[in-house]
């Protein structure tokens, strides 16, 4: 009798388990017509914040800059787009950072800085050197060797 | 890195051989390795390590070309790195300013930017509570802002008044996805340091239109500064505090 109803017990909590984290846990919204994510869902979950802290550190210390693993490559596949077609500042709870923080109630300071939409350019980072001029490796190499004649 | 016939110690060395003399190595078809190496071939923006330890960037300011009239430079970099700061205000964010002198016993006038001197002993680093206050290994100073906890020692301590605090909240418009700054912390010129790691030259020295300023690697002979350097006198502002500056001048007053 204890033995059947400890069967019907789990077998209770593992339906509703997955109905409700289904109803009620936030969903990162993400593009995924621009690629899959750097690492799968749960692992980023658990992860992100390590990946960004060490990343982090590489930029500053290092000059790591664009790769996959990029700041700006995270906000071009997840940025959401408000009511204007344009992409959602930090402000909305929209923002692809806030779904998650704000339902488990984690302030991060990243915003108070970092810029939170896609800028031109900047989420192709990744690809290219993003500013003025394009990089001419030559013309650099150059300038370098001559200076500005 | 995929499939090369090299492995272990043997691919290593091979790498460290090509890293040795620098530029664009096959590594297998269609698999390139650039390298930064001291013929002056700068890293893209391929989430690599850009900075070199054998480089030490630096800027040569002609101030006779430099005229009182002209701020390209400190308007470029307001624009390069989304701060602004109101003429005469001794609170705002500056990364670099204008500074105009004259000699009231001979009336001679002159004009120079004055911006991060980036020390090779910086007492701004020496004094840093928390580490923000740093210095990378190619000579670049810097404030890393994630750790700043906002004391402003550094600023009592730079004898070039470069640093400044950050007192309100930078606008969402402003802010530069490549020069994230936000109340709370100091901030200074990093000599672009996100222009420099992708291959570029800073933004002051590009929009300087008079050939007034020149960037490079002091590190290196062949270097267009270096031969500049070598050609002509320069100075250091305030030489006597021995701090090794990687900004120097033509002509003080």
């Amino acid at each position: 009798m204890k033995a059947g109803l400890k069967t019907v017990m789990l077998a209770l909590a593992v339906m509703a388990a997955p109905a409700l984290a289904g109803d009620v846990a936030p969903k990162v919204p993400i593009d995924r017509s621009k690629g899959e994510c750097v690492l799968p869902g749960p692992e980023m979950r658990r992860q992100h914040m390590e990946l960004l802290k060490h990343r982090r550190d590489a930029t500053m210390y290092d000059g790591v800059r664009g790769g996959k693993v990029a700041f700006a490559a995270c906000l071009n596949c997840h940025a959401v787009k408000g009511d204007d077609g344009k992409p959602v500042t930090v402000k909305s709870p929209q923002h692809f950072c806030r779904v998650c923080h704000d339902y488990t109630a984690v302030k991060v300071d990243c915003w108070s800085c970092h810029v939170s939409v896609p800028r031109d350019g900047a989420g192709k980072q990744a690809l290219r050197p993003p500013h003025r001029g394009a990089t001419d490796f030559a013309a650099l190499k150059k300038y370098l060797k001559e200076g500005r004649k | 890195m995929t499939d090369t016939s090299l492995s272990g110690k043997a691919r290593r060395d091979f790498i460290k051989a090509a890293l040795a003399t620098g530029g664009v190595l096959t590594l297998a078809p269609g698999l390139m390795l650039l390298t930064t190496g001291a013929g002056g071939e700068a890293a893209a923006a391929d989430g690599k390590p850009a900075v070199d330890p054998k480089k030490r960037w630096g800027m040569l300011i002609d101030t006779t070309k430099c005229t009182d009239d002209c701020d390209k430079c400190v308007s470029a970099c307001k624009e390069e790195n989304g701060w602004q700061a109101e003429d005469g205000s001794l609170t705002d964010v500056q990364w670099i300013r204008k500074v105009n002198v004259k000699d009231p016993a001979t009336g001679f006038a002159m004009s120079l930017p004055v911006m991060c001197q980036h020390c090779a002993n910086p007492p701004c680093v020496d004094v840093c509570p928390t580490g923000a206050s740093m210095q990378r290994v190619d000579g670049i100073v810097r404030v890393d802002m994630h750790i700043c906890i906002g004391c402003r020692y550094c600023m009592m301590a730079c004898p070039y008044k470069a640093r400044s605090f950050v007192h309100e909240d930078i606008p969402e418009e402003r802010k530069k996805p490549h020069a994230p700054m936000g109340k709370g912390c100091v901030t200074s010129c990093d000599m672009c340091a996100h222009r420099v790691d992708v291959g570029q030259i800073p933004a002051c020295v590009e929009a300087c239109d008079k050939g007034a300023m020149m960037f490079g690697d002091l590190n290196d002979p062949n270097a267009g500064i270096s031969k500049r350097l070598a050609e002509i006198p320069t100075y250091e502002i305030r030489a006597d505090l021995g701090l090794d500056l990687g900004v120097r001048y033509t002509r003080l007053p």
